[in-house]
């Protein structure tokens, strides 16, 4: 039940984003997050964006396998 | 491609990842994976498989639903039965069986019991029919938690008056220690819940590695993430070192989400709550603070629940701690299936039993 699906926030208005999960548009309560911009990507659980994705940390970590383990 | 989805379901790493485990993991030992997210990953990508046999996965507390004592199903059932009381849920608790029925049972009898996504759908209702009395079943953990507290909030601001929250809510910390503690559980390492932790931050489980001497590895929910979780953890077991380490680093920061969890105590109160299963946990539940005690169904509804009797022939107590598999059950797969579950670890869909029964051993 705590599973959370990353989705990339299209536009806001007042507290509440739409938000595109695998290509599925959402209505998405941003009260849990600070800071919100459209072109980010959020965390969404039950209705709510729960976290912002580190972008610079999700490269890393694909990269970093991908070094680690698939090259050498 | 769906970004941050696909790139962690690369099967050249996945298959990689299969070979460093195998390689590296030459002493049998036993990992929990504490959520059911978890839980049904793993059985859904067939990462037991992956690993190898010396790696024993165990699966532990983390399904919501499953540890829902019979107790708050049956208080949820006698709720339903007050007429004017709307019953909202998530989905996988409609079938959960109580001592005498269900929430499926008491629909079926014309309860008003409604399947939400989300507390902010309850309060859409409340305001949209004044004349009824609408109660939010709020489970789940740290992740689910503050949405609860949200909705609490916003009902608030809209002044509603007819929306009541049952907080049944459970938060890991003491639960997770409560596992560890006890002898019979074998915990080498834990597989630690990534969405909870998106909330609570990663200070939580240095308890359990400094006390308990338990590797704690913070993952996330796709192949890759959960191998190289496993690989992590065999590493250090292998090393003979404990540890906690985040792998889900792009969604879990080291002090979580600090407005989140504003909001979560804002409203929410450490109680005690029964898990089923394990019993008592103290600290471990979350009461409603009186500053908001209007929105409490606890308070604002006087209920007679009857005496709760557990199904004799259903270990899911014993599942949800590691120490049996649904394997070891003699209800499973035979009397107790999805489409006629006998305990909650087979009806909610990141159940132990149900996630055997879908995906196989």
């Amino acid at each position: 039940m705590c599973w959370s699906v990353p989705g990339k926030i299209l536009d806001i208005d007042n507290n509440t984003a739409r938000v595109e999960v695998s290509g599925v548009i959402k209505k998405v309560a941003l009260d849990l997050i600070s800071e919100p911009s459209v072109g980010e990507y959020v965390l969404v659980h039950a209705g709510y964006a729960i976290q912002k994705i580190d972008r610079e940390k999700a490269r890393f970590t694909i990269d970093f396998f991908r070094g680690k383990f698939s090259h050498d | 491609m769906i970004e941050y989805v696909d790139e962690y379901r690369d099967e050249e790493i996945c298959m990689d990842l299969s070979g460093k485990i195998r390689a590296v993991s030459r002493r049998r030992f036993n990992i929990m994976e504490v959520c059911g997210g978890h839980t049904m990953s793993i059985r859904k990508n067939g990462i037991q498989k992956l690993i190898g046999e010396n790696i024993n996965l165990m699966s532990g507390p983390g399904c919501p639903v499953c540890v829902t004592s019979i107790n708050d199903i049956d208080r949820i059932i006698a709720l339903a039965r007050v007429k004017g009381n709307v019953i909202c849920t998530f989905g996988d608790l409609f079938y959960v069986p109580g001592t005498d029925s269900s929430l499926a049972d008491e629909k079926a009898r014309g309860g008003d019991i409604r399947m939400v996504y989300s507390a902010h759908d309850v309060l859409d209702f409340a305001g949209e029919e004044p004349e009824k009395k609408f109660i939010f079943v709020s489970i789940g953990f740290e992740t689910t938690a503050p949405t609860s507290a949200a909705s609490v909030i916003e009902a608030g601001k809209r002044e509603t008056d007819n929306f009541y929250l049952l907080p049944l809510n459970k938060t890991m910390p003491a639960a997770l220690r409560e596992m560890v503690r006890r002898k019979d559980s074998n915990i080498d390492a834990l597989i630690c819940p990534g969405h909870v932790s998106t909330i609570t931050g990663t200070g939580i489980y240095r308890p359990i590695v400094e006390d308990f001497k338990v590797s704690c590895c913070i993952s996330g929910f796709e192949p890759v993430d959960l191998l190289s979780t496993i690989y992590l953890l065999a590493d250090l077991h292998e090393k003979e070192e404990v540890s906690l380490i985040n792998n889900y680093k792009r969604a879990v920061r080291e002090d979580g989400n600090g407005k989140a969890l504003h909001i979560l105590y804002e409203v929410f109160e450490p109680s005690d709550t029964v898990w089923r299963g394990i019993g008592n946990i103290p600290g471990s539940g979350l009461g409603i603070r009186d500053k908001y005690a209007r929105f409490d169904a606890v308070k604002m509804f006087d209920i007679d629940v009857p005496v709760s009797v557990e199904d004799p022939d259903c270990i899911c107590g014993e599942i949800l701690t590691g120490v049996k598999k649904p394997s070891d059950c003699a209800l499973f797969g035979t009397a107790c299936t999805p489409v006629n579950p006998r305990g909650a670890c087979m009806v909610s869909s990141e159940g132990t039993c149900s996630a055997w029964y879908k995906y196989g051993e």
